[in-house]
């Protein structure tokens, strides 16, 4: 019983940072700051959704489930380095970031 | 810094470690079986590719790595919540901003941990590390590089650039000895 | 319990992916799009786990894997392509 309640509590977390993630997606104005929505929100929403999933199939076959962890530290590494890439790429293509953004001097052309 | 192992058969116990780990994770058992098929590929996987790869540096304290990736998976729960309010709240009153960070750690691996801890923490992603080291000529003296991050609201730049580099790097520093 | 959470995380992570695919469609950039298929296979990758939990089965956990390292190795390509117009070199 105790193990339904941690179950349904972390997929309710993970499924709300999910939609977090996408709304920022959705709403923030340039594409340097939606860039912080799915690098972040999503990576953490993913991870308890694995860690919900492994406390359940623990539960429920009657043995430790531990093959989750191989998907979320996959997750965690690779997240940064695509938003790494996309970022990298949208400097090269001179994308226009939001007016008022400090600091845009310290974008280097290449 | 340190780039070769103790143990030529050896030639990077971390690297084999881990893999040690995945096998088991991967197959979700600890029989007897797949021990010995995980000590195996422990062994000769980094053998085979050691020759293929650049050498990396070693980690030479592993206690305060492990202490170091606790204060990451803590700081990337209260990082998240953070950035969750940003995004719900209204996004007229975010200030985001480019900011450089002088960094002192030389070689790539402690560079990638550093510029992948900060995506993954404080409303920050790291956007470029420049000079690119292709552009340094051998000879030349070492010259300062930057770390280009991007920030959802910056609040204060100083202090920003200052916990930066006391939280992730001086850590990594202490970890690889460089 | 379980059956309730489960369809309400459903629809969320089923309104997060439109909430993607208006990203995908509107745009307004090349590297706007590739962020939003990248963020597409993550949310995929979570309704397979939350399908194997409802149907009670582990089996299709490699399937999970496999798009975390396909959808990964895609992004990476595609933002090579675009910043170089080539993906080896």
């Amino acid at each position: 019983m105790i193990s339904e309640w941690v179950v349904s509590i972390l997929l309710l977390f993970g499924g709300a940072f999910i939609l977090i993630g996408s709304i920022g997606l959705i709403k923030l104005p340039d594409f340097f700051m939606r860039l912080h929505g799915p690098t972040k929100a999503t990576t953490l929403g993913m991870a308890s959704v694995l860690i919900a999933s492994m406390v359940f199939f623990t539960n429920a076959e009657n043995g430790l489930s531990v093959k989750e962890i191989l998907i979320t530290i996959f997750l965690l590494i690779t997240a940064p380095i695509s938003g790494y890439m996309l970022i990298k790429s949208a400097i090269h293509h001179k994308l226009k970031a939001k007016e008022g953004t400090k600091g845009l001097n310290n974008i280097k052309d290449d | 810094m340190r780039l070769q192992a103790r143990f030529r058969w050896l030639p990077t116990p971390f690297r084999s470690l881990f893999l040690f780990i995945v096998w088991l994770l991967l197959n979700n058992s600890v029989s007897a079986g797949h021990l010995v098929l995980a000590v195996f590929f422990a062994i000769f996987i980094p053998l085979l590719s050691f020759s293929l790869r650049d050498p990396q540096p070693l980690i030479l304290k592993p206690g305060l790595a492990f202490k170091q990736l606790l204060i990451v998976l803590y700081d990337i729960v209260v990082a998240n919540l953070q950035v969750a309010l940003l995004i719900l709240g209204p996004t007229k009153k975010l200030r985001p901003a480019f900011v450089k960070i002088p960094i002192d750690l030389t070689h790539n691996m402690p560079i990638t941990i550093l510029a992948s801890s900060v995506s993954l923490t404080p409303g920050t992603v790291s956007a470029e590390v420049y000079p690119i080291p292709e552009s340094i000529n051998k000879g030349d003296e070492p010259i300062q590089r930057y770390l280009l991050i991007h920030v959802l609201d910056l609040k204060d730049e100083e202090a920003l650039i200052k916990q930066i580099k006391q939280r992730y790097e001086a850590p990594l520093k202490e970890i690889f000895q460089c | 319990m379980l059956d309730t959470v489960l369809l309400i995380v459903f629809s969320m992570i089923g309104l997060s992916l439109l909430l993607n695919l208006w990203r995908l469609i509107i745009g307004p950039s090349v590297p706007d799009r590739i962020l939003a298929l990248d963020t597409m296979y993550i949310n995929v990758i979570a309704l397979i786990i939350l399908y194997s939990i409802s149907m009670g089965t582990g089996l299709y956990f490699e399937a999970a894997l496999l798009i975390a390292m396909l959808g990964f190795i895609s992004t990476v390509a595609v933002c090579k392509y675009l910043l170089r117009g080539d993906i080896i070199e």
